[in-house]
């Protein structure tokens, strides 16, 4: 495991998401309206689905497929749906953000 | 430290106020309930089922030991208070022992109403109120007696039925000719009659109880005409008297009932009533559902959360009794002023009856075929003006050919008969739920088992099962948009346009949203009332706020890729087009390349880091995006026309185009189809489009709200015109009146089933100043919409995020 460079914290949007691209893994790093950041592998557990593409509330994504509600934090699906997407931590450090892989 | 409620009742109202109170706050109050009967929150309504012996005491219980517990909440049973010391704040109870209270609500029920009459005082002369009295007549009956009931309303025909069950001979005395007289008319009240005597009720019509005879128990009925049968069981259920007894000991003003404000409040400070004991308006219910009603409003006020207020309640009927399908609502009787609908077939055993004022349906009665109450109580309560509905309007919903879920009737349907095609779950599925999880509301079903979480189409059928399997203990209601709010889409819209709002955040602290940023369902919804209201040049659309197609102007697929189609107007290309996109599809490695339905070309299998510099390839060949993601125009598709057809009449080629340059670009609730057909023969299909437009020889017809989706719905014929100039001043029209009347997500097809043809023609045909409203607003909307999205995204600099961040591989030793 080791902290790599991702990008500009400013290159994030506000309430949006970009995705990332390592060897084979793609995650989905999101800003929420707080301006917190969270990066969880980019797939949604139902039909795998891109969370970087769902509307941001709170500190959860919904799945642009079926409106599955994802906890970004936990990365657990939310209400009477049960699933799990991985979670990545995060750091910042002058304004650029790290993520451990 | 936490104030102080006191509950004085532990029945359904007191328990749904409470559990209503603590969904809002868990931790203002410390809440105190006191019982007069030995149980935890049970059923009353279900007391039928539990005389008849399809239920146990087990299944009627709604709030269980540990329920009070988890919740902090006190219950003393068997406890009874006496008194209310309004000066000291305190109550006092029947072991004379005194609690202190800050907030109090009395909701002490009903008492049944006996008549006076001889004999009343004997053992086994009972009301039917509470499990004590079913364990009082389980106890009686024996089958060599007989056993009387004495009222022909909802309660005594459910006592007499359920212990008619038990094969006991049961005589119901009536004392007017009708049954339940109250919810029918004398027609189906026979019918009802004629039900019932197979169940082996014998009735005394027109007849009262002379006296009751006997010692110490009653051993015989002497009734109204003189006859006497031998008898030991004789159950009252002649009405309910609200329960004010505590009211009047406490100086608290009552008068049928505890008297109350559209708050709750009694006249006492502090103090509040609900259910069967208050009065509101001069009315008390004795029905479940405005209790429900009341104490959705009461706990907004104990937990002090904004509320208008209770506005009394439309009462509806249902009688639970296996077999009998019955329903009323509303002025059932009507008079003088009033019309009746009526289908009557005695032999099959159905009768419905529609009361009708002013073209709204104000009272409804049916028997046998109840399958579109739910649907008649929903025109009811929004005062759905019916005219042009009014010849099918009798054979129910599925007669409509509606769009989108009629058609089905729950009745008929099995329990593994799929309800929702989207999330694959079955009848069976819902009312297993409904029932092992106490499901009340549309929203918790959703929730809780998905069905018509996702689409919606089959919202209408989940809502008839929620009906079926409740009963009248259903309250249909607005529902919050979703679990963000409690209010519905009229709400929100009516807050918008009377104030003002720079973004769906201010919306949501104006009307009390639960969360601080919404959901996906909520915040595409106000980001469209608010476009809708300000237009692209004072509202700054919320891209954040729009679902994946409408923020990034391309159809997402599957597989995380994209769509993408460009505009080909009026469906009409050239040879020069067809080859810029053959070669950007080459250019671009496009996997697939199909025709859409509407007579476009869809590239697919397009990655998200591609549509930028596709877009501007084809930007550059004069293309503009098709929108085939909005919820905007699609499409405008066309015939021939007169310009080769040998049948045609008008250039419907043309005319397609125009229409398509002049509809473009302002969002709508939903995605808008258009169609020109250049004669009769229809071969662009438009009466199944949201504006179908057809060539005949004096002009254009226009229809609208038609579909192809789901259940299809043809378009209904909305006027004639003899110029072009007229029909581009009525599809404006049209379409920004859809554009401010409808809900959000809501098709032309479902906006006119809800609010009727004749609305929208009352609001565009009838006088031309309103109509030319909608034009000028629709002109002025579109003067800031129409503007190709895919260029404004790559000049703004949006299309950057689109690309990925690409980590390269760190060397691993």
């Amino acid at each position: 495991m080791a902290w790599l460079e991702v990008t500009h914290i400013e290159n994030i949007p506000l309430m949006g998401s970009r995705k990332i691209i390592y060897k084979e893994l793609e995650i989905a790093i999101f800003k929420t309206k707080e301006g917190e950041l969270f990066a969880v592998h980019n797939e949604c557990p139902h039909k795998k689905g891109n969370l970087s593409e769902g509307i941001v509330h709170d500190k959860m994504v919904t799945c642009p497929l079926h409106s599955w509600v994802i906890d970004l934090k936990s990365g657990e699906a939310q209400g009477s749906d049960c699933g799990c997407t991985k979670t990545y931590e995060l750091k910042i450090e002058n304004e650029m953000v790290y993520i451990r892989l | 430290m936490k104030e102080k409620l006191i509950v004085i009742g532990n029945g359904m109202s007191a328990l749904r106020t409470v559990e209503e109170i603590l969904s809002h706050n868990k931790n203002k109050y410390q809440i105190t309930i006191f019982g007069e009967e030995p149980h935890v929150n049970y059923n009353r309504i279900m007391l039928s089922y539990l005389l008849s012996g399809e239920k146990t005491f087990e299944d009627t219980i709604i709030n269980h030991e540990h329920w009070y517990d988890e919740n902090s909440v006190m219950l003393y049973r068997n406890n009874k208070i006496l008194y209310i010391d309004k000066e000291k704040k305190k109550v006092v109870c029947s072991l004379n022992q005194s609690y202190d209270y800050d907030k109090l609500i009395i909701a002490t029920g009903s008492k049944p109403f006996i008549p006076q009459t001889k004999g009343t005082q004997l053992q086994n002369v009972i009301g039917f109120r509470t499990k004590a009295d079913v364990d009082t007549i389980l106890q009686t009956i024996s089958k060599d007696k007989t056993a009387v009931v004495v009222g022909g309303g909802l309660l005594g025909l459910e006592a007499a039925y359920g212990i008619a069950q038990h094969g006991v001979k049961t005589i119901l005395v009536h004392r007017s000719s009708n049954l339940m007289s109250q919810q029918l008319d004398a027609t189906a009240g026979k019918l009802l009659q004629k039900n019932l005597e197979q169940y082996g009720i014998e009735f005394r019509l027109n007849q009262t109880i002379e006296e009751i005879k006997g010692d110490d128990e009653v051993q015989a009925v002497k009734f109204s005409n003189g006859e006497e049968v031998e008898s030991n069981l004789v159950v009252f259920a002649t009405g309910i008297t609200p329960n004010i007894e505590i009211a009047k000991n406490s100086d608290i003003a009552t008068n049928k009932g505890i008297l109350v404000d559209d708050f709750l409040q009694t006249h006492a400070e502090n103090i509040y009533a609900i259910g069967e004991c208050c009065e509101h308006d001069g009315n008390t219910y004795g029905l479940v559902a405005p209790l429900f009603e009341q104490a959705k409003e009461l706990a907004k006020k104990i937990a002090d959360v904004p509320t208008t207020g209770y506005k009394g309640s439309i009462t509806s009927t249902r009688l639970k009794v296996s077999g009998v399908d019955l329903f009323s609502a509303g002025d059932y009787l009507g008079d003088m002023t009033t019309e009746e609908l009526i289908l009557l077939d005695a032999k099959a055993g159905v009768y419905k009856k529609l009361v009708l004022f002013e073209d709204r349906i104000i009272g409804v009665v049916l028997y046998g075929d109840t399958a579109d109450a739910s649907w008649y109580l929903k025109l009811l309560k929004e005062e759905t003006n019916i005219a042009d509905l009014r010849a099918k309007l009798l054979y129910g919903k599925a007669g409509l050919g509606d769009a989108g879920h009629g058609g089905n009737d729950v009745n008929a349907m099995s329990d593994d008969e799929e309800v929702c095609g989207c999330n694959g779950v079955c009848k069976g599925d819902i009312v297993m739920a409904i029932k092992t999880n106490d499901l009340k509301t549309l929203g918790e079903v959703k929730a809780c088992t998905k069905a018509g979480a996702s689409c919606g189409s089959c919202l209408g059928l989940v809502e008839q099962i929620l009906v079926n399997t409740l009963g009248d203990e259903y309250q249909a209601k607005e529902e919050g948009i979703c679990s963000c709010c409690e209010v519905g889409h009229k709400e929100i819209k009516t807050c918008i346009d009377n104030n003002e709002f720079d973004n769906v955040y201010e919306v949501f602290k104006k009307l009390n949203w639960k969360t601080k940023d919404g959901c996906s369902k909520c915040r595409p919804a106000v980001n469209y009332y608010l476009l809708v209201k300000y237009n692209d040049n004072k509202y700054k659309n919320d891209r954040r706020s729009a679902l994946v197609n409408d923020r990034v102007f391309a159809n997402i697929q599957k597989d995380g890729t994209y769509s993408v189609v460009p505009r080909i107007w009026g469906g009409l290309t050239s040879p020069k087009e067809l080859k810029d996109i053959a070669e950007i599809a080459v250019k671009y490695d496009v996997p697939t390349v199909k025709f859409t339905g509407g007579q476009r070309l869809d590239m697919l299998g397009v990655k998200k880091e591609q549509l930028e510099p596709m877009w501007k390839d084809l930007n550059d060949c004069g293309f503009v995006s098709g929108q085939a993601y909005a919820k905007g125009l699609r499409t405008v598709k066309t015939c021939v026309g007169n310009q080769w057809c040998r049948f045609g009449t008008q250039d419907s080629m043309q005319m397609g185009i125009d229409i398509e340059k002049l509809t473009w670009g302002s969002w709508t609730p939903h995605k808008f189809k258009i169609a020109v057909s250049g004669c009769p023969r229809n071969c662009a299909e438009a009466t199944i489009k949201d504006i179908g437009v057809i060539g005949v020889d004096s002009g254009w017809e226009i229809h609208i709200a038609g579909n192809g989706g789901i259940k299809v719905r043809v378009t209904d014929f909305f006027c004639k015109v003899a110029t072009d100039e007229e029909l581009f001043f009525y599809i404006k029209a049209i379409m920004q009146f859809y554009r401010e009347d409808a809900y959000y997500l809501e098709r032309t097809a479902h906006w006119v089933e809800r609010v009727g043809l004749e609305y929208v023609k009352e609001a565009l045909l009838k006088d031309k100043s309103k109509a030319q409203y909608y034009v000028e607003r629709f002109e002025e909307s579109q003067k800031y919409a129409q503007v190709d999205p895919w260029q404004e995204s790559i000049n703004s600099g949006f299309t950057k995020e689109f690309e990925p961040i690409v980590l390269a591989p760190k060397e691993e030793f």
